[in-house]
C-alpha cells in the first residue's frame, strides 16, 4: 500500500533558454511520487529524467506549474531556506559519487550532520553506525581516493541516509559501477530503504535496478508517458 | 570550525600552486617588514638627532618663530628664570621632563686675525651642563655617536665652546683642530677680511689688540681663539673673544660653514651688551617623545595662566627636516605597501579562481547536500585567509632573521643631512606594531582577494555546477 505522495507535480514546465533559442525540457508533467517506496524514473537520453530529478531535489527551479516536496511548496521559498529544506529532508546519491576528497570517509558521512548543527560526538556516532551498516567499519579514516569505486558509492550512501531524510535521490547510482558491484549496491540500497523508511528516487537505465522499482515513471521529449505501479 | 578543517585541508590539495602563492605573500611581507623596520630605524634615529640638538618643545616670546630671525635681540624672554623655574617644578610637567633651559639663537660675524678671514655665522648659545644632559637623551637606546659624549661642552670656561668643521676650515683652523679634508688654502688670503677693505682690517686688528692688551691670560690659552662680532639690541656693534674647543662636523654645509655653540651666557653677553640679560626661547626636552602633546598643553595652560606671551612650538615644527622626513619615509612605505597588497590581491585572487574552477562540480555537491551561498563563500575565503596568513607568518619569521643578520652585516650608509656614515640597520626591537599591521594587513588583504571568486562561486546554479566538468 502506497504511502501519501512526497512529490507533488502539477503541469510542471522548464524551458532552458540558450540564446533566443528555447528548449523545452519537461512540458506540463504532473505526477505524484508515493512515499517509502522505491520509484523509478525511466527514460532515453534527453528525454528530461535528470531535470525532473532537479526539480525534485530543488536544485532548479520550474518555469512554470507546482511542486510540493514533503508537503512544503518549494517554489516560493527562498534560496537560504530551500538549502535548508534540501539540508533536512533531501538525500542525494550522484552517478560519479561526489565525495569531498579532503574528507575522510567518515568525515563525509558526517557532514550532512554539521549543517544540522549536531553535536560532533552525536555526529559521530551516527556516522560509525552508518558506516558499520555499509560494511566499511574498517575505512573510516580512509580518504575516497583510497577506496574503490563500489566503496565509494557505500559512502555517499551512507551519507544520503546518515540524517534520515524524507527522500533519498539517486541519478543513475550504478552507472560506474561494474554488474557485481551494481548489484551489491543495488541490494544495499533496498535494505537501508526498508531499514530507514526513506522514499528512494532513482533515474536509471540499470535493468538490475529496475527490476526492484516499485513505481516506475516513463518520460518521452519531456512529457510523462506511462506510471506502472506494483500496487 | 568544520569549514575551517576543510578550508586548510582543501590548500593543500594543489600543494605547488598554494606554494607559490604562499611564496608570493612571503616575499612580500617579508620585502615590506624589512623595509619597515629600516624606515623605523631612520626614524628614530632622526627624532634621536633632532631631541638632543633642540628637545621636544620650545618656547618663544609670541612672533619670534615668524619674524624673530630677523632681529632675535628684540625678541628675548625677559624673566626667563621665573618661566623654567614655573614649568620644571609644575607637578604635572616634572615626571615628563628631562631637562628645561634658556638658549639664546643669534646671526653675526666670526673672524680670525691671524688667518685675516671672517664669516657670517648662526650662534647658539646654550647652558652647558643641560647641553651635554640633552645630549644623553637615548630615549631608543641607539647608543648614537654624540658630540657631548666624545668630548663634552666646556663647563667651566664661558668662552669656551664648539663651531662648525666647515666654519673652522674657512677662519685657517684645520691644523690646530686636527680637521681633515683640508686642502691647503689659495694664496687669496687678503681677499677674505671682513669688508676687503684695508680700513675695516685696521679696524678689527685693533680689537684684537685691545683684547690682548686688556687680558694678557689669553696668550696662554690654547684653544684657537675667534672674535665674534654682533649687534646688540640696541643695534650697536659688540665684540666677544671665543675660544674653540672642538670643531663638530655638520650634515648640512651652510650650517657647517655657520655654527657657534657657545655659553649662554657668553651669548647674552654678545646679544645684550651692558643691558638686560635675556633668553631668546626656552627649550624642554622630555623623557619620552610621545608626552609632546601632553607636556605642550600643559605649558599652554601654564603660560596663558600666568598671562604670558609666549608662543609653543614642538619638534615636528622646530625641526621641518625631521617633518619632511619622516612624511616622505611614510609616503614611500605606503607606497611599497599599496605595490605589495595589490600582488597579494592578484596572486591570491587568481588562486582561488583556479580553485574554484576546479571544484566547481564540489560546490555542486556541497549546494546539493544543504550547505547554503554564505557557506560557499566562507569556506573559500577561508582558504584565501589561511593562505594570506600563512605567507604573511613566514615571511614575518623569515623577514624578522634577515633583520638580525642585516644588523650584524656591518652594512653602512651616508644618511641625507648627515656629517658621517652610520651603520646600515633596521630596527629590530620596539617593532610589534609594525609586525602585527603587516601580518593582519595582508591577513585582511588576501581575505579580501578570495572573496571576490568566493562570492562568485557561491552563486553558481547548483545543476550547473554538478553539470562542469
Amino acid at each position: 500500500m502506497a504511502d501519501h505522495p512526497v512529490v507533488v507535480f502539477e503541469n510542471v514546465s522548464k524551458v532552458y533558454r540558450v540564446g533566443e533559442i528555447s528548449i523545452p525540457a519537461l512540458k506540463g508533467i504532473s505526477l505524484r511520487i508515493p512515499g517509502r517506496r522505491f520509484s523509478m524514473i525511466l527514460g532515453p537520453s534527453g528525454s528530461g529524467k535528470t531535470t525532473l530529478l532537479n526539480m525534485v531535489g530543488c536544485l532548479d527551479q520550474p518555469t512554470d506549474g507546482r511542486i510540493e516536496i514533503c508537503g512544503e511548496k518549494v517554489g516560493e521559498i527562498s534560496d537560504d531556506k530551500i538549502s535548508e529544506f534540501r539540508a533536512k529532508n533531501i538525500g542525494f546519491i550522484f552517478q560519479n559519487f561526489n565525495l569531498i576528497p579532503v574528507l575522510s570517509a567518515l568525515e563525509n558521512i558526517e557532514y550532512p550532520l554539521t549543517l544540522l548543527k549536531m553535536n560532533p560526538s552525536e555526529q559521530r556516532e551516527r556516522g560509525m553506525e552508518m558506516l558499520e551498516s555499509v560494511g566499511l567499519a574498517g575505512h573510516a579514516r580512509h580518504r575516497p581516493n583510497q577506496l574503490s569505486g563500489g566503496q565509494k558509492q557505500r559512502v555517499a550512501i551512507a551519507r544520503a541516509l546518515v540524517k534520515g531524510p524524507s527522500l533519498v535521490l539517486a541519478d543513475e547510482p550504478t552507472a560506474n559501477l561494474d554488474s557485481k558491484t551494481g548489484a551489491s549496491i543495488i541490494d544495499l540500497m533496498y535494505r537501508v530503504q526498508e531499514q530507514y523508511g526513506a522514499t528512494f528516487i532513482f533515474s536509471t537505465h540499470d535493468p538490475q535496478l529496475i527490476s526492484h522499482a516499485q513505481d516506475v515513471f516513463s518520460i518521452l521529449d519531456g512529457e510523462l508517458i506511462e506510471h506502472r505501479s506494483e500496487d | 570550525m568544520a569549514t575551517l578543517i576543510v578550508a586548510a585541508r582543501n590548500i593543500t590539495r594543489n600543494s605547488r600552486r598554494s606554494l607559490m602563492t604562499i611564496s608570493a605573500i612571503a616575499v612580500g611581507t617579508m620585502a615590506l617588514l624589512l623595509f619597515g623596520e629600516f624606515v623605523s630605524q631612520i626614524f628614530v634615529t632622526l627624532e634621536t638627532q633632532n631631541v638632543v640638538r633642540s628637545g621636544h618643545i620650545a618656547l618663544f616670546r609670541e612672533g619670534y618663530y615668524q619674524y624673530g630671525a630677523g632681529n632675535p635681540a628684540a625678541y628675548g624672554i625677559r624673566d626667563y628664570r621665573s618661566i623654567i623655574r614655573l614649568i620644571a617644578e609644575d607637578p604635572v610637567l616634572k615626571p615628563m621632563i628631562n631637562v628645561v633651559t634658556p638658549t639664546i639663537t643669534l646671526f653675526g660675524i666670526a673672524g680670525n686675525f691671524n688667518a685675516e678671514a671672517s664669516k657670517t655665522i648662526v650662534g647658539l648659545g646654550v647652558v652647558p651642563t643641560d647641553y651635554n644632559k640633552m645630549h644623553h637623551w637615548d630615549e631608543h637606546h641607539l647608543k648614537l655617536a654624540s658630540s657631548a659624549a666624545d668630548k663634552p661642552l666646556n663647563e667651566k670656561n664661558d668662552n669656551h665652546g664648539f663651531i662648525g668643521a666647515g666654519l673652522a676650515r674657512i677662519l685657517g683652523y684645520c691644523e690646530a683642530l686636527k680637521l681633515g679634508n683640508c686642502p691647503k688654502r689659495p694664496g687669496v688670503g687678503r681677499q677674505i677680511v671682513l669688508s676687503g677693505s684695508g680700513g675695516n682690517k685696521r679696524d678689527f686688528s685693533s680689537l684684537e689688540e685691545e683684547v690682548k692688551r686688556t687680558n694678557p691670560s689669553t696668550k696662554k690659552e690654547m684653544a684657537p681663539r675667534l672674535d665674534l662680532l654682533a649687534a646688540t639690541a640696541n643695534g650697536a656693534p659688540n665684540v666677544v673673544n671665543f675660544y674653540v674647543d672642538k670643531a663638530i662636523k655638520q650634515g648640512v654645509k651652510e650650517y657647517d660653514d655657520s655654527l657657534v655653540i657657545m655659553n649662554f651666557t657668553l651669548a647674552q653677553q654678545l646679544l645684550y651688551g651692558r643691558g638686560e640679560k635675556k633668553a631668546v626661547s626656552i627649550v624642554v626636552q622630555l623623557h619620552r617623545t610621545e608626552d609632546i602633546p601632553a607636556a605642550r598643553a600643559r605649558i599652554k595652560k601654564l603660560i596663558a595662566e600666568k598671562g604670558l606671551k609666549l608662543e609653543t612650538r614642538d619638534l615636528m615644527e622646530l625641526q621641518p627636516f625631521y617633518k619632511q622626513a619622516v612624511g616622505m619615509f611614510v609616503a614611500i612605505f605606503t607606497f611599497i605597501s599599496i605595490v605589495m597588497a595589490v600582488i597579494v590581491l592578484f596572486t591570491v585572487v587568481n588562486t582561488m579562481s583556479m580553485s574554484v574552477m576546479e571544484r566547481t562540480h564540489e560546490i555542486g555537491t556541497l549546494r546539493a547536500m544543504g550547505v547554503k551561498r554564505r557557506g560557499i563563500t566562507i569556506q573559500f575565503v577561508f582558504e584565501g585567509m589561511l593562505l594570506g596568513l600563512i605567507g604573511a607568518t613566514i615571511g614575518i619569521i623569515v623577514g624578522s632573521i634577515a633583520g638580525v643578520l642585516v644588523n650584524h652585516a656591518g652594512l653602512t650608509w651616508h644618511p641625507p643631512g648627515q656629517a658621517y656614515s652610520t651603520p646600515f640597520l633596521v630596527r629590530t626591537k620596539g617593532v610589534g606594531r609594525l609586525l602585527f599591521d603587516i601580518w593582519i594587513g595582508l591577513g585582511c588583504m588576501a581575505t579580501l582577494a578570495a572573496w571576490i571568486p568566493a562570492y562568485r562561486a557561491a552563486r553558481i546554479k547548483i545543476v550547473d555546477a554538478l553539470g562542469h566538468i
